[in-house]
Parts: structure tokens; sequence; C-alpha cells
């Protein structure tokens, strides 16, 4: 029975093969980034569920700090503005990238870097603020999520900056090929999707946060 | 059966230029500062302030996904495209049927409880 099913539905396989168009999909740059797509689309659901939690609990303060007592608007004004120059510095070194402009890829990258760091340095101490002053993850449930968002964010920030540390290492090795060219546009995407993301943590979480 | 492109393929498989990084670059600034400034001089009441930045932050995410991201811009068939929209609607499912259930239950069960704030910090 299985072997019957089995040639059958070998046959309706190769009797009827599409050959009219060719497929566009079928060359390594393509799958490569169609699946990097896919991972990011997973990790909005993650943010997603995160998200969905921070909006459940963020007014379960256990008689603690709300949003409106402990949130900054300057702070957060400053992370986004940085977060978004270091997205299109990105962009400008996947510019330099098309035109195999080794060093400007190079140089960008550093430049992004640099931002997204002061970014992290910045996040870290308005972290190490909050906890200094009691109001840590432990406070209350609305500072439990609040921490897992934006504690999340952060992560996949510091996980870029490794990825661009190495971008720039291979870069500098082979200049622009096949491969860094295709790493380089991963990671523009990953770079893009986290400043995206931040769109939404700087209006859900900061900005009604104060409202 | 697979056939692998070279470099200058693959760049034109690629959809970012100058131009479009300038158009999303100054669009993004220009929705973040009218949020933060809607927020700071609260020129509407709380109720609609909530609704118009989060209109301007859909725009502005609208903006990055097709400035910065090039979504909808891959060759056909456009399995991106397709990807991102089933993603779109099971977060949205996630997001509102959550949130929905959450404040149904709130106002079911919450009336009769009263916050009480611990008294121990």
């Amino acid at each position: 029975m299985n072997k019957f099913w089995a040639i059958h539905h070998h046959e309706t396989l190769e009797i009827h093969p599409d050959t009219s168009l060719p497929d566009p999909h079928q060359d390594t740059f393509s799958k490569t980034v169609l699946g990097f797509w896919m991972y990011l689309m997973t990790d909005t659901l993650l943010f997603t569920s995160l998200f969905t939690t921070y909006a459940v609990l963020h007014n379960s303060t256990f008689g603690g700090p709300s949003s409106r007592d402990l949130f900054s608007l300057s702070t957060s004004f400053a992370e986004t503005m940085i977060l978004l120059f270091s997205s299109v510095t990105c962009g400008f070194a996947m510019l330099s990238a098309l035109r195999s402009d080794k060093n400007k890829v190079i140089g960008w990258l550093a430049v992004s870097f640099l931002l997204g760091a002061s970014f992290i340095a910045m996040e870290l101490h308005e972290f190490a603020h909050l906890a200094q002053e009691g109001n840590s993850w432990r406070r209350s449930a609305f500072l439990s999520s609040f921490f897992t968002l934006v504690g999340t964010h952060g992560l996949h920030v510091s996980f870029g900056l490794l990825w661009m540390v190495v971008m720039m290492a291979q870069v500098f090795s082979v200049g622009v090929t096949i491969d860094t060219f295709r790493r380089l546009v991963c990671f523009s995407l990953f770079w893009h999707f986290l400043d995206l993301i931040w769109i939404f943590i700087f209006t859900f979480v900061y900005l009604m946060g104060v409202i | 059966m697979s056939s692998e492109l070279s470099l200058n393929e693959i760049k034109k498989e690629w959809h970012g230029t100058f131009k479009a990084y300038m158009i999303g670059f100054f669009s993004s600034l220009f929705l973040t500062g009218l949020s933060f400034f809607l927020v700071i001089e609260r020129l509407f009441s709380e109720q609609n302030l909530m609704y118009v930045i989060l209109a301007l932050a859909i725009v502005q995410a609208i903006v990055q996904l097709l400035f910065f991201l090039h979504v909808g811009q891959e060759a056909k068939p456009r399995w991106e495209s397709v990807v991102f929209g089933f993603t779109v609607l099971i977060l949205l499912i996630v997001a509102i049927g959550s949130i929905w259930v959450m404040h149904d239950l709130k106002e079911r069960v919450m009336p009769e409880m009263t916050h009480t704030p611990s008294t121990n910090p």
C-alpha cells in the first residue's frame, strides 16, 4: 500500500513539471534571505507576546511606582534618535556595499556600532538607576514586564553589535563578496527590524506611560 | 536545478537606494518628533492623545517597512510578503485577543476586590 502510494505520488510529481517559468527563488541568496526573514517574523511574534504582557500588567504596580513616576521622556527621546541614526547609517553601509567600497562599508558599520553601543549604554544606565532606587524587576508585575520587554530588545541590539563586529572583520579580510554581501543584507534586515520594534516601545511604554 | 547568482545579480536583488533611505529617515524623524511633541505639549485629551500617537507609530512602522526593510519589493512569487501578512494576522489575533480577554476578566472579577497596596515595600 505504501509502495503503491509512493509510486503514484512520484508519478504525479514528475508528469507535469511546470517548466514554463524559471523559479527565481532557487539560489542561495534568495533562500537565505527568505529564511532570515522568517526568523524575523517569529521574533515579531515573540515581541508581540511581550508587548501584550506589558499591556495587561502595566497597571499592576503592587503599591509601587507607576510608569508616570519612573520614565523620562528626554532619555527615551535620545535613545530613539540614536537608534534611528544607527539604522540609517547601517543603510549607508549597505549602499557602500552595492558599490563594493570596502572601506566605506567598514566605516559606516563602525558609526552604526558606536551609535548602537551608546544606545545600550544609555539603556543600562537607565536600568541601573531604576534598580538602585529599589525599582528593579522584583518590585512589581509592571516592572517585571517592563524589564522583560525592553531588556529583550536590548539583548537583541547587543547581539546585533556582536554581529556587526564580525561583519566588519569579514569585510576587512575578504572585501564585498557573494557571501559577505548576503550576510550584510541579513544584518541590515536585523538592524532595521530592531528600530521598527523600538517605535512601538517608545510609543507604548514611554509615551503612553506618561500620558 | 539550482542556479547560483553572481555578485552583481545578487546586488540587483537588494532594493535599497539613497533616496529611499533619505525619505524613510526624514519621515521617521518627523513622525517621532511629532509624537514626542504632542505628548509633551498635551495638545489633546488623554484618550485622543493615545489614539493619535498609536496612529503615528503605525504610520512610522509602515514607512520603515517600505523604505528600510523593502517589504513587497522582492521578485515574484512574493513569499516574504506572504509570510509577513500571515505574521501580522497572528500578531493582531494574539494581541487584540489577549487584551480583550484580560480586560473583560478584570471587569468581571475586580469590582468586588478593592486594591490593597502592600504596607511593607
